[in-house]
C-alpha cells in the first residue's frame, strides 16, 4: 500500500491505495464520493468522467496514485455555493436531459469540459464530443438540447414534446 | 397554455436534484459493515461436464472468507419460472432446474461455477484464478433449427430434447387460415431476424446481502425492478425465506429495460452466502459479466405470409417462428414469444383469420427474456415489413395498403384473443403526415441526391399491450404471478402525504408523475406529497415496473386509495361544518358546503385526524391512511405512427437517420415532458437494434460481443432530434386515469421505420432489395447494393 494525496472539490485528500487502485475506486471507497459511477470495464460509457487539473478524464482509466498533487473535481462539487444547481446542471433538469440518473454525473462532467473549451458548439459539436459518454435512457434528444441551452442559445425551435 | 402542476403538466423531475449532484443512491453506494465481496468463477465454454472443481489453492489465498460451489448448495432451490406455456398438443412445456451455481454441466458461457467470497473484491478475483475446473467439452448448440435435429446435443440430459414448447395459436384459426391462403389472389412471404440483444442498464447488476443472526432478520439490496417479485420468488422457491423475515431494497436504479425483472442467482447467492459467512455480502457486476449473466433479448427467426384479396384487403396472416430461450427458463421467458408475440398479430389491422406457431428452443447461450417491448418489438417487425414486402409486390402505396385494413370501430375484437378498448389510427397516421412533413419528401430525397446520397423514407405503424395485467387473465395464460398493483397514502396531521406505491421508478420520474396525479385529485400543491418506492419494508405488495404498467395500474392503485382518503376527509370536514356529507365538497384544497361559504382548509381536516378533539369517533377512526389493490379488467392499447428518413452512402453503406417522427396515441398524459422523453429514448433503443447493435455468438457458443468494444451501443452521434407528438389521445376506458402506458411504443414502432427507410433508399436507386435483417451495418447495406 502506498499513500496519495491529492486535492478533490478544494479539499485536501489522501489514503493508502494499491499501485492497482483506479482513482474512480479511490473516489468511490475511499472518499465516499460516489456520484462517480462505473459503467463499464473498456472506459467507453463516460458514467466516471471527472476533471483532474481542469481536463476531463474517465477516472477508470487513471491509477489513484497517478493523481498524486492533482487537483480533481467531482459532480459533488459542480453545483453553487448556496447548493443551487449550477447552469448545465439546472438546464439538464430544464430540458429533462436524464432520467435514470446513472450517466448524468459523467454527462454533467463532459458537457463542463466541452464549454470551457467551445463556449458555443454547434448540435454536431456537441453530439460528436459525447462520442465517450453513453446514455442508454434518452436518445441523447434532451442531453444535446440541455447542453445547447446551457451554453446561451437559444433551443425553442428544438421539438420537446 | 401549459399548467404549472397538476395532470397534463410538464412539471420537473424533482429526482433530477439527487442525481445532478452526484447524490443518487445506487446499489453500488450502499457499502455495509463488515461486508465481504464475492466474485464468480463463470464458465469460459458453452457446454461441458464438470468433472471436478479444486479449491483447495485458493482457499488459503489472502482475504479469502469462503469459497462456494454447486455442494453447498443441496437443498437449495431452483431459480424459478414465473411463466407456464401450455403447448398446442395441451402439454406443459418442458421447464429445467436452474441452479444458483452450475451443478454437473455448465451449459452457456458465463455460467458461474463457483464464487469466492474474500475481504476485498480484488482478493476474490486473485483468488478465483486459483481455482482449478476440470471441465470436458461438450459440442454446443446455438443455431436454434440445429437444436432441433434429433441428433443435436441436448441441453439438458433430463429433458426430451431442446425444445421448450411448440405453441400454436390460435389452434382453432388454423384450418381456416389454410383456407384462406389457398383463395388468396396474393401472398406475400417474408423471412426475417429479430436480432438478439443486449439491454444494457447504464448500472451493471449488483446485489449485497445482509444477515442479522440476533433477529433472523435477512435483507437483500438489489438493483431490481420489482423488489416485491424477488423477495417472493426467493424466499418462496429458491432459499425458503418467509416474506416476514425477508426484506428487498431496490434503491436508485440506473435504468432496467426488463433485465431488471428477473430473479438472478446472484440474487439468491449472496443472501445465502450472507447467512453461512455471517457478514454482508456484495456483488457488483462488471460490464463484461453483464454481458454474459444478464438475460438478453428478442432473438427471434421468422417466417411471415400475409394473404390478400384482389382489392388488397388482408384476408389471412400466419407466422411460424422459433425463439431462442437460451440454456435456462428466465423469469417471463415462456411468455415473451407466446403471450405477449401472438396476441398483438392483429396489429393496426382488420386481418380476419391469424395463425401464430412458436417453437421455444433451449440453447447454449445466456437465457433470452423481456426486453424493452418483450414480443411486441417482434410482432410488430415482422407484420409491418410483411406489409412494406406486400406493397412493393403490389406497386401500391404502402400508407394507402395500410390506411386501407386499419381497424376503425372500436371496441375491436382481433382474432388473437384481445379487445383493443379505443384507438385512431387514421388520426396518428395523420398526424405523423404532418409532423414528418411526408409530403417535403421528395424534394428532400431530390436535395439528397444532389449531394451524391440515396435517400429513403420507412413509415409504419404499431400497436402494443401493455398495462401488464389483469390477473384473472395472465392467470389463465400460464402466469405463476397475479399482475395488480398497489399504494398507501398516508396523509400526515399537518397535510403533507406520502404515497407508498408497488410500482418502482428506474428512470421513469414517477416521484414526479404520480405526485402530479395525488396533487390534482385534492387539489394541493405536487410538493406536500412524497412518493416512496422500492422497499419490501415500507411499501405494500405490488408486482413492479414493466410493460409499460406503472401509471396504468400503479397510478390507478393510487387514484383509489386517494379516493378513499378523500371520501374519508369529507366525513371528518362534514363534521366539522356541521353539513351533511353529501354537501361537501373539495376544490383546491378546501372542503366547502354546496352552496354557501362555509368551509374547511385541508389541512385543518387532516390535523383533525390525528388531533380527534371534535371528531365524530363514534362513525370513524382516527388516522387518515388508505391502501387500494388495483386489477384492471383488460390491458391497454397505445398505438401509433412512426417514419424515418435515411441517407445512404453509395461507397460505404453507411445509414446516417436524418428524421425522425412519432405521432402516438397513449390516452391521457400525465407529464407530457416525461412521455416525449420515454419515446426519445424508446426510438433510440430502436435505432440501435435497427442499425448497431447485435448480441453474437459464434458456432461453438462463444459470446463475441461482450463488452462496448464489440457490442456497439447508440453513440449521441448515431442519432437526430426526434420530432415527437400524443396529440392523438383516445383514453383508455377501463381504468381511473384513461392512460395507456409509454414506455415501450419507442422501441417497438421505431425498427420497422429504418429498415423500411434503407430498402427505400435502396430501392431508389433501382436495386430490388425488399429486407435486410438488422443490424443495417454498413457491411449489409453494402452487400445489398452489389
Amino acid at each position: 500500500m502506498t499513500q496519495v494525496s491529492m486535492t478533490v472539490n478544494g479539499k485536501q485528500a489522501s489514503g493508502d491505495v494499491e499501485g492497482r487502485t483506479l482513482l474512480v475506486q479511490f473516489l468511490r471507497d475511499a472518499q465516499g464520493l460516489t456520484g462517480s459511477h462505473v459503467g463499464c470495464d473498456t472506459s467507453q460509457c463516460g458514467a466516471c468522467v471527472v476533471h483532474v487539473d481542469g481536463q476531463a478524464v474517465k477516472a477508470c482509466t487513471m491509477l489513484a496514485l497517478e493523481a498524486e498533487g492533482a487537483e480533481v473535481s467531482t459532480i459533488e462539487g459542480q453545483a453553487n455555493a448556496d447548493g443551487s444547481l449550477n447552469v448545465i446542471q439546472q438546464a439538464f433538469q430544464d430540458h429533462h436531459g436524464l432520467q435514470c440518473g446513472f450517466c448524468t454525473p459523467g454527462m454533467v462532467m463532459s458537457a463542463a469540459a466541452l464549454l470551457k473549451d467551445n463556449p458555443k458548439p454547434t448540435e454536431t459539436e456537441v453530439r460528436d464530443y459525447l462520442e465517450g459518454n453513453i446514455c442508454r435512457c434518452t436518445g441523447y434528444h434532451n442531453i444535446v438540447k440541455a447542453i445547447l441551452a446551457a451554453s446561451g442559445q437559444d433551443v425553442s425551435a428544438i421539438a420537446a414534446e | 397554455m401549459p399548467k404549472d402542476g397538476g395532470i397534463g403538466a410538464s412539471s420537473k423531475r424533482r429526482e433530477d436534484i439527487r442525481f445532478l449532484t452526484g447524490e443518487g443512491n445506487y446499489t453500488d453506494d450502499i457499502n455495509l459493515r463488515g461486508q465481504a465481496y464475492v466474485f464468480f468463477l463463470r464458465s469460459d465454454i458453452a457446454h461441458g461436464t464438470i468433472n471436478s472443481i479444486d479449491t483447495s489453492a485458493a482457499t488459503g489465498m489472502p482475504g479469502v472468507v469462503k469459497i462456494f460451489t454447486a455442494a453447498d448448495f443441496e437443498g437449495v432451490g431452483s431459480i424459478p419460472c414465473g411463466w407456464q406455456v401450455t403447448d398446442k398438443h395441451g402439454e406443459v412445456m418442458q421447464e429445467p432446474a436452474h441452479p444458483v451455481l452450475a451443478s454437473g454441466k455448465v451449459r452457456h458461457v458465463g455460467e458461474p461455477m463457483a464464487a469466492v467470497v474474500a475481504e476485498t473484491l480484488a482478493q476474490a478475483r486473485d483468488a478465483a484464478e486459483a481455482i482449478v475446473v476440470d471441465i470436458s467439452d461438450l459440442p454446443a448448440v446455438v443455431d436454434m433449427k440445429d437444436a432441433l435435429k434429433a441428433d443435436a446435443p441436448k441441453v439438458h440430459d433430463d429433458l426430451k430434447s431442446n425444445l421448450c414448447y411448440d405453441w400454436g395459436f390460435v389452434e382453432e384459426n388454423k384450418a381456416a387460415v389454410e383456407e384462406a391462403f389457398q383463395n388468396a389472389a396474393h401472398v406475400t412471404t417474408l423471412e426475417l431476424r429479430n436480432n438478439r440483444l443486449v439491454a444494457n442498464p447504464m448500472e451493471p447488476r449488483v446485489a449485497v446481502g445482509d444477515f442479522a443472526r440476533g433477529t433472523g432478520d435477512h435483507t437483500l439490496y438489489t438493483t431490481s425492478q420489482n423488489p416485491h417479485v424477488i423477495r417472493l420468488l426467493m424466499g418462496a422457491f429458491v432459499l425458503g425465506i418467509p416474506e416476514h423475515k425477508l426484506r428487498v431494497v431496490a434503491p436508485d436504479v440506473g435504468g432496467g429495460f426488463g433485465t431488471k425483472i428477473f430473479h438472478y442467482q446472484e440474487e439468491a447467492f449472496v443472501t445465502f452466502a450472507a447467512k453461512a459467512c455471517n457478514r454482508p455480502v456484495k456483488w457488483t457486476s462488471s460490464r463484461t459479466e453483464a454481458f454474459m449473466s444478464d438475460a438478453h433479448g428478442r432473438d427471434h427467426v421468422t417466417t411471415i405470409q400475409l394473404a390478400l384479396d384482389a382489392e388488397n384487403n388482408f384476408t389471412a396472416l400466419r407466422t411460424d417462428t422459433h425463439a431462442n430461450m437460451g440454456a435456462y427458463l428466465s423469469t417471463f421467458a415462456p411468455s415473451v414469444p407466446t403471450w405477449l408475440h401472438g396476441t398483438l398479430m392483429a396489429g393496426n389491422y382488420r386481418t380476419p383469420l391469424i395463425y401464430v406457431n412458436v417453437k421455444a428452443v433451449f440453447t447454449n447461450t445466456v437465457p433470452v427474456d423481456a426486453y424493452r417491448g418483450a414480443g411486441r418489438p417482434e410482432a410488430t417487425f415482422q407484420l409491418e415489413r410483411v406489409i412494406d414486402k406486400a406493397a412493393i409486390e403490389l406497386g401500391v402505396d404502402a400508407v394507402a395498403l395500410r390506411r386501407q385494413n386499419f381497424i376503425t370501430e372500436f371496441p375491436y375484437a382481433t382474432p388473437v384473443a384481445v379487445e383493443y378498448d379505443t384507438g385512431d389510427y387514421v388520426a396518428t397516421m395523420d398526424k405523423l403526415t404532418e409532423i414528418a412533413d411526408l409530403a417535403g419528401f421528395e424534394a428532400r430525397r431530390k436535395e439528397s441526391e444532389a449531394r451524391g446520397k440515396l435517400r429513403g423514407l420507412g413509415v409504419n405503424c404499431y400497436i402494443e399491450a401493455c398495462g401488464i395485467a389483469p390477473s384473472n387473465l395472465v392467470g389463465q395464460l400460464g402466469a405463476r404471478a397475479g399482475l395488480f398493483e398497489s399504494a398507501t397514502v398516508r396523509v400526515n396531521a399537518t397535510g403533507g402525504l406520502v404515497v407508498m406505491t408497488g410500482s418502482h421508478s428506474h428512470g421513469q420520474g414517477h416521484e414526479t408523475s404520480f405526485a402530479q396525479v395525488v396533487a390534482e385529485m385534492i387539489g394541493i400543491d405536487e410538493n406536500m406529497i412524497e412518493i416512496v418506492h422500492g422497499d419490501t419494508a415500507n411499501t405494500p405488495m405490488g408486482m413492479g415496473t414493466y410493460g409499460s404498467r406503472s401509471i396504468a395500474v400503479g397510478g390507478s392503485a393510487m387514484v383509489r386509495a386517494t379516493e378513499k382518503i378523500i371520501a374519508k376527509a369529507k366525513k371528518i370536514a362534514s363534521h366539522l361544518l356541521e353539513a351533511s356529507e353529501g354537501d361537501i365538497e373539495l376544490k383546491d384544497g378546501a372542503f366547502s358546503v354546496a352552496g354557501t361559504d362555509k368551509s374547511v382548509a385541508w389541512g385543518d381536516v387532516t390535523l383533525a385526524a390525528y388531533v380527534p378533539h371534535n371528531y365524530p369517533l363514534d362513525d370513524i377512526e382516527p388516522g387518515l391512511e388508505e391502501t387500494a389493490f388495483y386489477d384492471p379488467s383488460n390491458f391497454t392499447y397505445p398505438s401509433g405512427a412512426y417514419a424515418c428518413e435515411v441517407e445512404v452512402d453509395r461507397d460505404t453503406g453507411q445509414v446516417t437517420i436524418e428524421r425522425f417522427a412519432a405521432a402516438d396515441d397513449f390516452g391521457n398524459i400525465i407529464n407530457p415532458m416525461i412521455v416525449s422523453g420515454q419515446v426519445h429514448g424508446g426510438i433510440a433503443q430502436g435505432i440501435g437494434q435497427a442499425l448497431l447493435e447485435n448480441c453474437a455468438y459464434d458456432e461453438n457458443g462463444q459470446l463475441l460481443s461482450a463488452s462496448y468494444m464489440d457490442y456497439a451501443m447508440p453513440r449521441a452521434y448515431d442519432m437526430p432530434f426526434f420530432d415527437v407528438d400524443h396529440s392523438c389521445q383516445t383514453p383508455c376506458t377501463h381504468n381511473p386515469l384513461g392512460v395507456k402506458g409509454c414506455g415501450e411504443a419507442g422501441a417497438i414502432g421505431s425498427p420497422p421505420a429504418v429498415v423500411g427507410a434503407v430498402v427505400d433508399a435502396l430501392r431508389s436507386s433501382g436495386r430490388d432489395v425488399t429486407h435486410i435483417d438488422m443490424p443495417l451495418s454498413p457491411n449489409r447495406v453494402w452487400a445489398a447494393m452489389q
